[in-house]
């Protein structure tokens, strides 16, 4: 198989979509002809023109909420949001119009559109350009959420979302954009709610999303070489989550950390830890540990940033307290 | 260019803050180019006589709210580069102690309240502090610097509403240097800008941002009248960036010329125009002047160095500043 970039991956998965599907359109700054400052757009405004890959003013709440009334009248539009930070400016259209049109028309409306956007700290970008927001959006029913953890995983989620008759707000991590791994040729989509276990274990459950995989691999391979058996398992979507891959690795290994690069307060680990603990409880051998970014806005400071995410070294460390019996205060 | 006044101190005062201005960026370009500087940054230079001709109107009470691409207005407003350097490093001693980084740049003690990542994000504070003035009977004034791709931020049209309503003591300062990011103004304003201003009864100027001398004369006049209660006012100040939308951004061809970038650099040069105007008009030598750049440079450099051997934060800092006390 060959090996393309996560970049390659989610343009491909878009120039498929749009070629299989001409309602599909992506709106956003700066997509055309710069193709985002990431560059993952870059060619798609040569062979769609202008009409379908729309470069839009400085102005995200007015262009999400185009996006959902052209969602809800036959469009499918994926909108292109710069950064992950920017959700705030259009949570109003995103959550309490796309979301809710559905339900609130008693199911006769429908707003099938996919939100791109992108998360992760330790790129120097301080605290409006770090952060990873999707606990906030998985908090909002109607919402659908896709974490990706490579290209593989962003290629066919994309082509998921894009073909799913919700919002679906999808997080790329902005640090694995040239990072390449395996992606067939020939086309495939990832299915929602069906979680990836990357690696099989006994020991432990390591739970980790979209940057945090790697993350939770490099520490299952140190661990390993200590003699404990780390299973690590991509949920690969948020919303819908496949509890019973989670549940199925947690009752067999009986120990648990959830791994996400959100904050850990309120956040997308404290959900996942709380559902183990209430249906697993009886197959526990020790608390499921929550390991999120530190409660701090993400500081600019190279020295003081390093240290606000989990590493594989936390990582490893807490595993092996938790497999020693010790008890841990949260990392 | 206006004919000399007596007062040639201020003259030289405005040169001496644009040259520090170029320094500046020159210096961070080398930091980032050298990789020794964390992440990205977005260079003022070209802009420097909007920045200055506007804060040499300012007195340390009036209040500032500047943008991403912020060290000219930093610079301006009376920061010291030590600081500023240290700040754009991460280091301990910077402004911020190193938590906020370029982008993020706030020199509580000459009124600037920051710069700001978020693009227009800055127009609901500034408007803000406006009304905290009136409110609190203070006559200082607040200039809200933005770009011309700010002006598709929704925000700025609640805003200016409500100050227009209220006679706030705010100046909105449009730079517009032609583009936001990769794309060209036309592309993202419609109709006039001045005319978005004008259709709330603000009273707005456009000014050459490469004049210096016309955008100070300019600010000192709505300045004074935003002081009796005559605000807000809107001034659209014409200008260019030389360098890329940011320091990465090197190859730019596919969205301007480089006639273009050699036209403005060449031919309209704030720089260059004060300084031919304080020599013909006998307020500096070429001498004095060429002494004052070489002062500025070695103070860059040494700030540079300065910052550069400066020691990050501690760790413990990570969780201190999320609550105030
Ligand atoms: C809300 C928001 N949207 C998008 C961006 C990404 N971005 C950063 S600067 C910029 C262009 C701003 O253009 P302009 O306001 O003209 O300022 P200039 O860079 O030209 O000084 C964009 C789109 C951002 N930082 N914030
Ligand atoms: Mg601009």
């Amino acid at each position: 198989m060959r090996n393309i970039t996560l970049s390659q991956a989610v343009n491909e998965a878009l120039a498929e979509e749009m070629r299989r599907d001409p309602k599909v359109f992506i709106i956003g700054e700066d997509v055309a002809e710069a193709g985002t400052p990431f560059k993952v757009l870059s060619g798609l405004v040569e062979e769609f023109g202008t009409d379908r890959v729309i470069d839009t003013p400085i102005a995200e709440p007015g262009f999400m909420g185009m996006a959902v009334g052209a969602a809800m009248t036959g469009a499918r539009p994926v909108v292109d949001l710069m950064f992950g930070d920017f959700i705030f400016l259009i949570m109003d259209q995103l959550c309490n119009q796309a979301a809710k049109t559905h339900y609130m028309s008693g199911g006769k409306l429908t707003v099938p559109l996919v939100l791109r956007t992108n998360l992760g700290a330790t790129r120097r970008s301080a605290a409006q350009h770090s952060q990873s927001l999707q606990a906030l959006v998985a908090h909002i029913p109607g919402l659908k959420v896709a974490m990706p953890s490579s290209a593989y995983e962003a290629k066919g989620l994309m082509k998921t979302a894009i073909r799913d008759n919700n919002p679906v707000v999808i997080f790329e991590d902005k640090l694995m954009y040239q990072d390449k791994a395996p992606v067939p040729e020939e086309e495939y989509l990832i299915p929602f709610g069906e979680a990836n276990v990357k690696r099989e274990g006994s020991d432990i459950t390591l739970i980790a999303t979209s940057s945090m995989v790697q993350v939770a691999e490099k520490a299952a391979e140190t661990l390993a070489t200590e003699g404990i058996s780390a299973e690590v398992i991509d949920p690969r979507t948020i919303v819908p989550l496949d509890e019973k891959t989670l549940l199925d690795s947690v009752r067999k290994t009986s120990r648990a950390i959830v791994i996400d690069e959100g904050h850990q307060s309120y956040g997308v680990t404290a959900e996942i830890a709380s559902r183990l603990n209430e249906k697993a409880f009886y197959h526990l051998d020790a608390p499921v540990l929550r390991m999120g970014a530190m409660d701090v806005p993400v500081p600019f400071s190279p020295a003081l940033e390093d240290i606000t995410v989990p590493t594989p070294e936390r990582v490893v460390e807490n595993a092996r307290k938790l497999c020693a019996g010790e008890l841990i205060h949260a990392a | 260019m206006p004919k000399a006044k007596t007062n040639t101190e201020d003259y030289l005062r405005m040169y001496r803050q644009m040259v520090r201005i170029r320094a500046f960026e020159d210096n961070a370009n080398q930091l980032y180019l050298s990789a020794k500087m964390p992440g990205l940054t977005h260079m003022y230079s070209g802009e420097e006589a909007v920045a200055v001709g506007i804060c040499e109107a300012l007195t340390d009470d009036d209040r500032i709210t500047s943008t991403h691409r912020g060290h000219g207005h930093c610079v301006a407003k009376g920061a010291e580069f030590k600081e500023m350097f240290c700040e754009l490093l991460g280091k301990a001693e910077g402004y911020c102690r190193g938590k906020g980084g370029s982008m993020h740049i706030a020199d509580q003690s000459h009124g600037n309240l920051g710069a700001n990542a978020i693009v227009g994000g800055s127009m609901g504070i500034a408007t803000g502090s406006a009304l905290r003035a009136k409110l609190q009977g203070s006559d200082d004034v607040t200039v809200c610097f933005f770009g011309d791709g700010a002006t598709a931020q929704g925000l700025m049209y609640e805003v200016m509403n409500m100050a227009a309503l209220w006679n706030l003591p705010v100046i909105y300062a449009c730079e517009n240097n032609g583009y936001s990011e990769y794309t060209k103004t036309e592309e993202i304003a419609a109709g006039s800008i001045t005319a978005r201003a004008e259709a709330f009864g603000i009273e707005a100027h456009q000014v050459d941002g490469q004049d210096v001398l016309a955008v100070n004369d300019l600010t000192q006049k709505l300045v004074a009248r935003a002081r009796k209660g005559e605000g807000p006012f809107f001034m659209e100040l014409m200008t260019y960036r030389y360098h890329g939308h940011h320091v990465g951004d090197i190859n730019r061809e596919y969205y301007r010329s480089k006639d273009e970038e050699k036209d403005w650099k060449e031919n309209r040069d704030p720089i260059i125009r004060l300084r031919s105007f304080l020599v013909s008009e006998g307020i500096a030598t070429e001498d004095e002047i060429e002494a004052m750049n070489a002062e500025i440079e070695k103070d860059a450099a040494e700030a540079v160095a300065y910052a550069e051997a400066a020691a990050y934060p501690p760790v413990n800092e990570v969780d201190m500043h999320v609550y105030a006390d």
